[in-house]
C-alpha cells in the first residue's frame, strides 16, 4: 500500500484456480510483497492477502490468495476453504465483490471446468488467460475474443512472472465499477451428468474459439521419460535429496557462524559498555543469546525453502512425491513428506515448516511428529562428546567403532520415526484411504521474483511469529537459570542454586533410574534452549572455566572418569529421542495451530525417551557388571 | 473389444475413456463416489484419450497416465474407476 489513503472502500478480490494455474505467482506480480500471510480462523490453510492500488484510478484493491481447487466440491480442507469463503461461508470472511478466475493458457480443458462452475455462481468475475507467452511460443493458438463471447465473461492475458504482465488485468479491473456487497451465491454439488455436461460445453467453447493445441513437446515428454523412469527416475531424485540435505547442511554453516560471531560481538560490546550485574546478564545471555538462537535457523529455513520453492515451481515436487508414494505409503505418510523429513537431519525447524507442502491434514501432522526423531546437527556436538569420551576409537572390519556408533543411533531415529508414523497412523491421526490422483504439471523454469518473494514470506512468518515466542521462553529459561542468585560464601557455580539447578536436583530423583547423576539432571534444563547448550551447560555444572569452544575437548576426560559407560550409553540413548529443543516445539505449535500437539509431541518423546534410556541402563549395567 | 479397467493396463497402453465407474469394488462406497467425481473433474470423460507412460517398478503402483493434454499419477485402485478403449498400436 502507498501513502495514498483511501477514504474510500476498497474492493475485495478473490483469486481462484486450479493448483499450478500461476495463481500464487500472479498475486505475487499483483501486490509484490506486501503480503499479509496467517492461517483461516481455526484451521492450518493459509491464508494470504494483500493489496495494492490501481494504475488508473488509485482505487484500492484488497486481494486474498485462496487455497488451489479443481472443483467447488472440496476433496481436501484447502478446497473446502475456498468453497466456503467463495459462498460466503467463512465465519467474519465475507464474500468476494469480485473474482479472478486464473487459468493456465496451456492446460484449459482442465482449468475451463472450474471456470464454468464459478460463472453459474453469478459472481463478478473475470478469467485471466496466464501463462499465455508460454501458450503462444508452445503452438496454443486460441482467439481471446472468441473465447470471451462463448463464456460471457471478459477475459484478459497475463503474463504472471513478468514485469507489466499484469497490465491487461489492471486495465480491466480499472474499468469495472465497483460491485459492492452481495447476497452470498447459492451452489449445490452437481451430479456425475451435470459434470460430464460441463466438460462437453468446455470442448464446445473451444472449438468454437478456434481452440488449437499442440503435441506436448518432445523433450518434454523425453524429460518424463527419464524423470519417472522407474530406475532413473528414484535414482535422480535421490541425488536432488543429497544435493537439497548438503545444502542444508553446509551452506548454512558459514552464514549460521557469521551470525554467532554478529550475537557473540554484540554481547561482548554489551559486557564491555555495561557494568556486572543483572542488567548486563539478561541483555546479553537472554535477549541477545535468544535472539540468536532463533536467527540461526534463518540460514537453513532460507536455503532449504529456496529449493522447495524451486522444486515446487519447476514441477519436479509432484514427480518426487509419485516416486515416493510406495516408498512412504508402508508407514502411512504421503510421498511429500520425505523432503521435510529429509531437512529434518539438518534442523527440524525448517523441516516441519516444510511440511507446507503436505495437502492432508493429518498426513502433515504426521510427518511433524516424527520429524523430532531425525537426528537433528544440534545433537551431533553432545554426540560426539560422548562418544570422544567413552568409545574407543578402533577399526571392527572395515569400519570404525566411533563411526559405528553415530551411525546407530542416526538409523535408531530413522527407525523409531517409522515405527511412530505406522502407530500414528493407525490411531490418532486415522485417516480413511486416502487416494493418489496428482496432476504432474507441466515443467517451467522458476522465476527469481517468485523465489525472492516466498523466500522473503518464509522468514518474515518466522521471525515474526516463531522468533518471538523463542525469544520469550529463551528470556524465561535465563531468569530460571540466574535467579535466585547464589547466597554470599557460595562455592559452587551460581547455576546450582538457581531455580534450573533445583529443578535439575528434582529432575535426578525422576533420571536416577537412567543412570543419570545431578550434574546431567541439571544440565538438561538449560539445554532446552537447543540440544547442544548442553555441553556448555555441563562444562559449568562441572566448574569449567574454559571458554566455550574448548568445552567439549576438556569436558570429554572428566566425564569419561566420572560416568559409567553405562550412563554414557543410556544418555546417548535419551539424545535420540528426548523432546530437548523448544524451538521445534514452538513451530509445532506455531503450523498447528494449537497447544495440543506440541505437548503430546513431548509427552511421547519424553515416554521414548525414557525408556529407551532405561533399558539401555539396565542392559549395559548388566553386561557391563 | 469391450473396454478394460484402466488398473489393468501397463506402460504403453493407450486408447480412449470409455467411462468412469462409480461402482468399483476396492473402495468403500462413499470414497468410491469422491474418487470417481474427481476423475470426471479432472478430465477423465468419456472419448478423451489416455496413455499409461509409467509404472513404478516393482509392483507398477502408482502409475502414471498422460491424460489429452495433462499428466497425472494415481494408484491402481483409483484406476480401476476408470474404463478404457484400448487401441491397437
Amino acid at each position: 500500500m502507498t501513502a495514498h489513503a483511501h477514504t474510500l472502500d476498497p474492493m475485495r478480490v478473490a483469486l481462484v484456480g486450479v493448483p499450478n494455474s500461476g495463481k500464487t505467482a500472479l498475486f505475487n506480480r499483483l501486490t509484490g510483497s506486501r503480503q499479509k500471510v496467517a492461517n483461516y480462523a481455526g484451521v492450518t490453510v493459509e491464508r494470504k492477502e494483500g493489496a495494492f492500488v490501481g494504475p488508473h484510478r488509485q482505487r484500492l484493491y484488497r486481494v486474498l490468495d485462496l487455497p488451489g481447487a479443481y472443483s467447488l466440491t472440496p476433496t481436501t480442507l484447502d478446497e473446502a476453504i475456498t468453497r466456503d469463503f467463495l459462498l460466503g461461508r467463512l465465519a467474519d470472511e465475507p464474500a468476494p465483490e469480485f473474482v479472478v478466475c486464473v487459468v493456465d493458457a496451456t492446460n484449459l480443458r482442465l482449468n475451463l471446468r472450474l471456470v464454468l462452475e464459478l460463472r453459474d455462481l453469478g459472481v463478478p468475475m473475470v478469467v485471466a488467460l496466464n501463462m499465455s507467452d508460454l501458450a503462444e511460443s508452445r503452438g496454443y493458438r486460441l482467439d481471446h475474443a472468441l473465447l470471451e463471447r462463448e463464456l460471457g465473461v471478459p477475459v484478459v492475458e497475463t503474463i504472471a512472472v513478468e514485469h507489466g504482465g499484469d497490465r491487461h488485468l489492471l486495465e480491466k479491473l480499472e474499468s469495472l465499477p465497483h460491485p459492492g456487497p452481495r447476497l452470498p451465491a447459492a451452489w449445490s454439488e452437481p451430479s456425475f451428468e451435470q459434470i460430464q455436461r460441463t466438460h462437453r460445453e468446455v470442448r464446445r467453447i473451444l472449438q468454437a474459439a478456434g481452440y488449437i493445441e499442440p503435441l506436448r513437446q518432445r523433450a518434454l515428454s523425453r524429460l518424463d521419460e527419464v524423470v519417472l523412469h522407474p530406475i532413473a527416475g528414484p535414482a535422480i531424485l535421490a541425488a536432488v535429496l543429497f544435493f537439497v540435505f548438503q545444502a542444508v547442511f553446509s551452506w548454512a554453516a558459514v552464514p549460521m557462524a557469521l551470525i554467532d560471531h554478529a550475537v557473540s560481538w554484540t554481547g561482548g560490546l554489551i559486557r564491555q559498555s555495561l557494568p556486572d550485574g543483572l542488567l548486563r546478564s539478561l541483555l546479553v545471555d537472554g535477549v541477545i543469546g535468544g535472539a540468536g538462537s532463533v536467527l540461526v535457523f534463518l540460514p537453513q529455513i532460507l536455503i532449504l525453502f529456496l529449493f522447495i520453492i524451486a522444486l515446487e515451481d519447476s514441477g519436479y515436487l509432484p514427480r518426487a512425491a509419485y516416486l515416493l508414494d510406495r516408498l512412504m505409503g508402508s508407514v502411512g505418510l504421503s510421498g511429500r513428506a520425505f523432503i521435510p523429513l529429509l531437512s529434518s537431519f539438518a534442523c527440524a525447524v525448517p523441516g516441519i515448516m516444510a511440511t507446507r507442502t503436505i495437502p492432508n491434514l493429518r498426513d502433515r501432522l504426521a510427518t511433524i511428529m516424527i520429524a523430532p526423531l531425525m537426528t537433528c546437527s544440534a545433537r551431533l556436538p553432545v554426540y560426539a562428546l560422548i562418544i570422544a569420551a567413552f568409545i574407543s576409537n578402533r577399526p571392527v572390519g572395515p569400519f570404525n567403532l566411533q563411526g559405528l556408533v553415530l551411525f546407530t543411533l542416526y538409523v535408531a531415529g530413522i527407525l523409531a520415526a517409522m515405527a511412530v508414523a505406522y502407530l500414528l497412523k493407525r490411531t490418532a491421526l486415522r485417516t480413511a484411504y486416502h487416494p493418489l490422483l496428482l496432476e504432474l504439471p507441466e515443467y517451467h523454469w522458476p522465476h527469481v521474483n517468485n523465489l525472492l518473494i516466498g523466500l522473503w514470506e518464509r522468514a518474515k512468518v518466522f521471525v515474526r511469529r516463531v522468533g518471538t515466542i523463542i525469544l520469550a521462553l529463551m528470556i524465561v529459561l535465563w531468569f530460571l537459570s540466574s535467579f535466585p542468585t547464589p547466597p554470599p560464601g557460595a562455592t559452587g557455580p551460581p547455576i546450582v542454586y538457581s531455580f534450573a539447578g533445583m529443578l535439575g536436583r528434582a529432575l535426578e530423583h525422576v533420571f536416577a533410574p537412567l543412570g543419570f547423576n545431578w550434574q546431567i539432571s541439571l544440565a538438561l534444563v538449560p539445554g532446552l534452549a537447543a540440544r547442544e547448550v548442553v555441553v556448555g551447560a555441563l562444562g559449568t555444572v562441572y566448574s569449567l572455566s574454559t571458554s566455550a569452544h574448548d568445552v567439549a575437548s576438556t569436558l570429554a576426560p572428566m566425564v569419561a572418569q566420572t560416568w559409567s559407560l553405562a550412563t554414557a550409553l543410556s544418555l546417548l540413548a535419551w539424545y535420540v529421542f528426548a523432546p530437548q529443543c523448544l524451538s521445534t516445539l514452538v513451530v509445532v505449535k506455531r503450523e498447528s495451530n494449537s497447544w495440543r500437539y506440541p505437548l503430546f509431541m513431548v509427552a511421547y518423546l519424553f515416554a521414548l525417551a525414557y525408556g529407551a534410556s532405561f533399558i539401555t541402563y539396565r542392559v549395559a549395567s548388566a553386561l557391563l557388571g | 473389444m469391450p473396454p478394460v479397467s484402466l488398473a489393468a493396463l501397463h506402460k504403453g497402453a493407450r486408447g480412449l475413456v470409455a467411462a468412469v465407474r462409480n461402482d468399483s469394488q476396492s473402495l468403500g462406497d462413499e470414497a468410491q463416489s469422491t474418487v470417481s467425481r474427481r476423475l470426471l473433474e479432472l478430465g477423465f470423460v468419456p472419448g478423451e484419450s489416455i496413455e499409461v507412460i509409467e509404472e513404478i517398478w516393482p509392483g507398477g503402483d502408482p502409475m502414471a497416465v498422460r491424460l489429452g493434454n495433462t499428466t497425472f499419477a494415481l494408484r491402481r485402485r483409483e484406476a480401476s474407476a476408470v474404463f478404457v478403449e484400448t487401441s491397437e498400436r
